[in-house]
C-alpha cells in the first residue's frame, strides 16, 4: 500500500478542479511549427490520455509542459501557477515527472541509482526508502535488478524503471510517453495495471500513447491530436464508441 | 542595468582580483603591487564598459545613439554599395600595386608577410570552412613547401619554378595520407588527429639532422628568379632576372596571392565547392544523395595543402633560410585565427583578417607582446559573440543562428 | 643492473609517470564526459597549478617555513593551487564554454582553442618566459628494491595521487552530487527532468577536473625542479591520449590510460633515442583515435544524448 503523501508544497487554489490547464501552447523546433494552439486541461487525480498519429506532436506537448522544449506562445497552468516559463529541473520541483519517450534510462548506473536520481531532490531518507519499496512491489523485478546496470536491462524492465524513477519525486502529476512503446502485449498489460495503481494512490496521469485502444481504456479523458492540432476531446469511454476514432485508431 | 547585473560585476571582479592579483603579482617572492592592480583594474574596467553600456541600451539611449549614427551612416554606405563591383576592387589592386612605392622596406615586408598569410587562410578556408574539416596541423603543409623547395635547390639546383609543383605534389600527397585516417572521426577528434600530424611533421624536421639539419635549419637558397629571352652573342638564351629586392618579392608574392584568390573563388562557386559544403552540413545526406565523400575531403585537405606549399616555398625563397620553429602549433592556431575571426568560409573576410591580423601588431609594435594575448582572447570572443566572422559568408551566418535556435537551454 | 632490478626500475617509473598523467587525463575526461568538450585549456589549468605551487612554495621559503613544517608546507602548496586552479576552470568554463553549449562543435573547440593561448600567453607575460624553479624539497634519498631505487619524494607523489584517485573515485561513485555528475554526463535531458540542476554539476566539474591537474602541476614542479609557461602542451597531448586509451568520459578509463601512456614512455626512453619521445605519443594518440576510438573500457563514443 502506498504510504501517505506529504502535503501538498504548494497553496492549491480552492475550487480548481484541473491540476494541469494548457491555453493556446505554441511550440516551434526552429522554422516547425510543432503545436499550433493547444488547449487542454487534465483533472485532478484523473487519468488523461492523449492519442494521435506518429508525429502528430503528442511527444512534444509532453516535453512542452516541461520545459524541455519551451513554449513559444500560450500559458501552461499547473496547480494554478504559471509554468510556461519554467526550466525543465523547476518543473520537476513542483512536484511533475516524466517517463519520458525511449525511457532515457541512466545506462551506467545502477537500477538503484536511476531510482535514487528520480528523488534527486528529496532528502526525507525514511520516505523515500518507503517510496522504493512501493516501487519494487509495483515492479518486483526491479528488486532483482536493483544492482545492474539500466543499460543492461530488457525494454520492458527499463520501461518499469523509468516509471519508478519518476515515481521516487512523489509528483503530483506523472507524465507518460509512449509507455507501451516496443512491449510485448502480456508488459504492457502489467504497466496499464501499474498506472491504474498509481492513480488510486493520488498521482495524476497524463498520458501520451499510439496504441490508442489501452490508452482509452485505462483513461478518464481523452484527447485526439492532430498535425499539432487538438481534434477531439472527451470522455474516454465516449471516444471508445466514436465512429470517427474507432476508424482513425482503433483500426476498425 | 538591474541589481542582479550589479551583484554579478561585483562578484566576478572579486573573482577576476582572486585569479589575477597572485598570478600578476608574484612572479618572484616580493608582490608586484602596480603591476597586479593594474592588470585588475584594466578588466575591471572593460567589464565597467560593458555593465554601463548594457545599462544604457536598457535606457534606450543606444537606440537613439544608434540611429543617429546610422542617419550619418546611411547615405555613405549607399553611395559605397552603389560603386560597381570591379571598379572598387580595381581601386583596391591598385592601392595594393603602389604600395610598395610609398612604403618603406619594413612595411614592405609587413606587407609580404601579410599576403603570405592571406594564402595560407585562404588555403585553410577550403579545409575549414568549405568542407568543414577542423585541421589544426595546416602548418605543416607549409613546412613540407619551404622545406622541399629548400632541399630541391640545395641538392639539386632546381629553380623556384622547378620545385614549385613539386612541393605541390608532395603537400598534396602528404595532405592525403593526413587526411585518409581522419575520414570516419567526429570533428574533435579530427582537430586533434591532424594536430598530432602537425607535431609530427615538425619534429621529425626538427630531429632528422642528417636530411634538415635539425634546429639549424636550412640555408641559403636561391631567390625565386624570372627568366626571359634574351639575344646576345651566339643567338637566343635565357636571361635570369633574380627577384632579390623587396619590392619584386613583393609583386610576386602579390601575383600569388590573386591567383589564390581567384583560384579558390572558382572552387567556391563550382560543383566541387557545393558538394563540399554539402558535407560540412550533413554528412550522412550527402553520402545518401551520391557525394563521393571519400575523395571529396581527400580533395579539400590536397588542395588546402597545395596553396601552403605555395606559400611556403615563397617563404623559404624569400628568405633563404627555414627552420622547423617556423612551423610550431602556434602558427597553425594563427592561421586558423584568420580564418575564423575573418569568417569562416568568407574569401574577403579571410583576406580582410589575414591583413588586419598581421599588419595591426606590427604597426604597433610597443604591443607585440600582448600579440598572442590578443588573438586567443579575440578567438574566443568572436565565437561567443560573433561566430560567423567580420565578414560572414552568407550561408555560414544562417547555419550558425539556426544553431541557437534549436536548442531548449539557457 | 640485472634484468630483474631493470624491470622492476622501468616499473617503479612507469607507475610514478602513469599516476600524474592519469592525474591530468582525469580533468580531461570529467569536462569532456559532461559536455562533450575537449578543453584545449587543460593543459593551461594544469600549468597554472604548478605556478601557484611556485609561488606559493616561494613565499613560505621566504619566511623560513618549509624547512621546519614540510607536511604544512606541502598542504598549502597544493590546496592553494588546487583552490585557484577550479576558481580558474569555473571562470573559464562560464566566459568561454557555457555562452557555446548549444552551438556548433567548431565554435567551442575554436573558443577552447582561444582559451588556451589566452591563458600561456597570460601566463608568460606575468611569469616570464623563462623557467622558474622550484625549491629542490623533494630528497634524492629513498629505498632501493635490488638495484633499482625509488625516492621518498616519487613515493609520495604516487601516494597523492592514489589519494587523489580514490576520493574521487569514492565521490563520483557513492555522493549524491557524484551521482548527479554522471547522470547529467550521461542523459542531460533526463538528469534536468529529475530536478538536477546542470549549470551547478558542469561548474562543479570544472572545478573539480581542474583541481587534480593543478595537483599534477606542482608534482610535476616539484620532481623535475622547474615550470614554464608553456610546458603544459605536451601534457595536454598525453593527458588526452590516456584519457582517450582508456575510453574518453570514463573515470578508471582515464586511470588506467595514465598508467599505459607512462608505461609505454618508459619504455621507450629505455631503449630508444630520447628526442623522438613525444613523436611517439603522438603516433600512439594518432593510432588509438584511428584503430579504437572508444577506448578500452569506453562505451560506443555516440552517448546517449537528448
Amino acid at each position: 500500500m502506498r504510504p501517505n503523501r506529504e502535503a501538498p508544497r504548494i497553496e492549491i487554489m480552492s475550487g480548481n478542479n484541473s491540476i494541469l490547464q494548457l491555453e493556446n501552447v505554441h511550440t516551434y523546433y526552429g522554422n516547425i511549427h510543432a503545436l499550433k494552439g493547444i488547449t487542454l486541461s487534465i483533472p485532478r487525480s484523473g487519468i488523461a490520455c492523449l492519442i494521435g498519429a506518429n508525429g502528430a506532436g503528442k511527444s512534444t506537448t509532453l516535453l512542452t509542459i516541461f520545459g524541455v522544449q519551451p513554449a513559444a506562445k500560450g500559458t501552461i497552468l499547473f496547480d494554478g501557477q504559471p509554468i510556461q516559463k519554467l526550466r525543465p529541473e523547476q518543473v520537476a520541483a513542483r512536484g511533475v515527472a516524466q517517463t519520458p519517450e525511449g525511457r532515457q534510462i541512466f545506462p551506467r548506473m545502477t537500477a538503484l541509482e536511476n531510482l535514487e536520481m528520480g528523488a534527486f531532490l528529496r532528502s526525507d531518507k525514511a520516505e523515500i526508502s518507503k517510496d522504493r519499496e512501493w516501487v519494487f512491489t509495483l515492479f518486483p523485478i526491479l528488486k532483482q535488478r536493483s544492482t545492474q546496470l539500466g543499460g543492461t536491462l530488457s525494454g520492458g524492465e527499463q520501461q518499469m524503471l523509468a516509471m519508478g524513477r519518476a515515481l521516487m519525486s512523489r509528483p503530483r502529476l506523472l507524465l507518460l510517453d509512449e509507455p507501451s512503446l516496443g512491449l510485448a502485449p502480456k508488459l504492457v498489460n502489467t504497466i496499464f495495471e501499474a498506472v491504474r495503481t498509481i492513480n488510486k494512490s493520488g498521482t495524476t496521469i497524463f498520458l501520451v500513447e499510439q496504441n490508442a485502444h489501452m490508452a482509452l481504456r485505462n483513461s478518464n479523458i481523452g484527447y485526439v491530436m492532430e498535425t499539432g492540432r487538438i481534434v477531439l476531446e472527451d470522455d474516454a469511454k465516449a471516444l471508445l464508441q466514436s465512429e470517427q476514432v474507432k476508424k482513425a485508431y482503433l483500426g476498425e | 542595468m538591474s541589481k542582479s547585473d550589479v551583484k554579478k560585476f561585483f562578484v566576478y571582479t572579486l573573482f577576476l582580483g582572486i585569479l589575477i592579483l597572485p598570478m600578476v603579482g608574484f612572479p618572484n617572492t616580493t608582490f608586484h603591487a602596480a603591476r597586479a592592480f593594474g592588470v585588475w583594474g584594466v578588466f575591471v574596467a572593460i567589464m565597467a564598459i560593458g555593465l554601463l553600456s548594457k545599462g544604457v541600451r536598457g535606457t534606450g539611449g543606444y537606440g537613439k545613439f544608434a540611429s543617429g549614427l546610422s542617419s550619418l551612416y546611411r547615405p555613405v554606405s549607399t553611395r559605397v554599395k552603389a560603386i560597381p563591383r570591379t571598379y572598387s576592387l580595381g581601386m583596391l589592386s591598385l592601392a595594393v600595386l603602389i604600395y610598395p612605392l610609398v612604403a618603406d622596406r619594413y612595411m614592405i615586408d609587413v606587407g609580404i608577410t601579410c599576403l603570405i598569410y592571406v594564402v595560407l587562410g585562404l588555403g585553410l578556408n577550403i579545409v575549414v570552412g568549405l568542407a568543414g574539416l577542423l585541421d589544426l596541423g595546416y602548418i605543416a603543409f607549409y613546412a613540407v613547401g619551404a622545406y622541399s623547395y629548400s632541399l630541391l635547390n640545395l641538392h639539386f639546383g632546381l629553380s623556384f619554378w622547378a620545385a614549385l609543383p613539386i612541393g605541390v605534389g608532395l603537400g598534396a600527397i602528404l595532405g592525403c595520407i593526413i587526411g585518409y585516417p581522419t575520414l570516419k572521426m567526429r570533428g574533435d577528434y579530427l582537430a586533434i588527429v591532424t594536430m598530432g600530424f602537425g607535431e609530427i611533421i615538425r619534429l621529425v624536421l626538427n630531429n632528422w639532422d642528417k636530411l634538415t639539419h635539425g634546429p639549424n635549419g636550412l640555408l641559403g637558397m636561391h631567390k625565386p628568379a624570372l627568366y626571359y629571352p634574351s639575344f646576345g652573342n651566339g643567338g637566343l638564351s635565357w636571361g635570369i632576372f633574380e627577384l632579390k629586392s623587396l619590392p619584386a618579392l613583393y609583386y610576386l608574392i602579390f601575383v600569388l596571392a590573386v591567383l589564390t584568390i581567384i583560384a579558390v573563388n572558382r572552387l567556391d562557386k563550382s560543383r566541387i565547392g557545393r558538394a563540399w559544403v554539402a558535407i560540412r552540413e550533413d554528412e550522412v545526406a550527402a553520402e545518401l544523395s551520391g557525394v563521393p565523400t571519400t575523395w571529396l575531403k581527400l580533395l579539400a585537405y590536397a588542395m588546402g595543402a597545395a596553396f601552403a606549399s605555395v606559400g611556403g616555398a615563397f617563404f623559404a625563397a624569400k628568405l633563404s633560410y627555414t627552420n622547423p620553429n617556423f612551423f610550431i602549433f602556434m602558427e597553425s592556431c594563427i592561421v586558423l585565427c584568420i580564418v575564423v575571426l575573418g569568417g569562416v568560409g568568407s574569401i574577403p573576410g579571410v583576406i580582410l583578417a589575414g591583413v588586419v591580423l598581421i599588419a595591426v601588431p606590427e604597426v604597433f609594435r610597443e604591443l607585440q607582446a600582448y600579440r598572442m594575448l590578443a588573438f586567443g582572447l579575440a578567438m574566443a570572443v568572436m565565437m561567443v559573440l560573433r561566430p560567423e566572422g567580420l565578414i560572414p559568408a552568407s550561408r555560414r551566418k544562417r547555419e550558425l543562428h539556426a544553431a541557437e535556435q534549436g536548442g531548449a537551454e539557457d | 643492473m640485472d634484468t630483474q632490478s631493470f624491470l622492476i626500475q622501468q616499473l617503479i617509473n612507469a607507475v610514478f609517470l602513469g599516476s600524474i598523467y592519469a592525474l591530468i587525463a582525469l580533468g580531461y575526461t570529467m569536462v569532456y564526459g559532461i559536455i562533450e568538450l575537449i578543453n584545449f585549456a587543460h593543459g593551461e589549468l594544469f600549468t597554472s597549478g604548478a605556478f601557484i605551487g611556485i609561488i606559493v612554495l616561494a613565499l613560505l621559503q621566504k619566511f623560513g617555513f618549509v624547512e621546519s613544517h614540510f607536511i604544512i608546507t606541502m598542504v598549502l602548496a597544493f590546496g592553494l593551487a588546487m583552490a585557484y586552479v577550479a576558481v580558474l576552470g569555473v571562470a573559464i568554463e562560464q566566459v568561454a564554454y557555457k555562452p557555446l553549449r548549444n552551438a556548433s562543435r567548431l565554435a567551442a573547440i575554436l573558443s577552447a582553442l582561444g582559451m588556451s593561448i589566452f591563458l600561456s600567453n597570460g601566463m608568460m607575460l606575468s611569469q616570464g618566459v623563462s623557467d622558474r624553479a622550484y625549491p629542490p624539497l623533494l630528497t634524492f634519498k629513498g629505498l632501493s628494491i635490488f638495484d633499482a631505487r625509488i625516492t621518498y619524494g616519487q613515493i609520495f607523489i604516487i601516494l597523492l595521487s592514489i589519494a587523489l584517485m580514490t576520493a574521487l573515485y569514492v565521490f563520483v561513485k557513492g555522493s549524491k552530487l557524484g551521482k548527479a555528475m554522471r547522470a547529467t554526463a550521461q542523459n542531460r535531458t533526463m538528469a534536468r527532468m529529475c530536478g538536477i540542476n546542470i549549470d551547478k554539476t558542469i561548474r562543479l566539474t570544472f572545478m573539480i577536473g581542474p583541481a587534480l591537474g593543478a595537483a599534477a602541476g606542482v608534482m610535476v614542479g616539484l620532481y623535475y625542479g622547474s615550470v614554464r609557461f608553456d610546458m603544459g602542451f605536451i601534457y595536454m597531448i598525453k593527458a588526452f591520449a590516456a584519457a582517450i586509451l582508456g575510453g574518453i568520459g570514463s573515470i578508471p578509463g582515464a586511470m588506467l590510460g595514465g598508467l599505459i601512456i607512462g608505461g609505454v614512455e618508459v619504455i621507450w626512453s629505455a631503449f630508444l633515442p630520447s628526442e623522438w619521445k613525444d613523436v611517439t605519443t603522438f603516433i600512439v594518440l594518432i593510432l588509438v583515435l584511428y584503430l579504437k576510438p572508444s577506448g578500452i573500457l569506453g562505451e560506443d563514443v555516440a552517448e546517449t544524448r537528448v
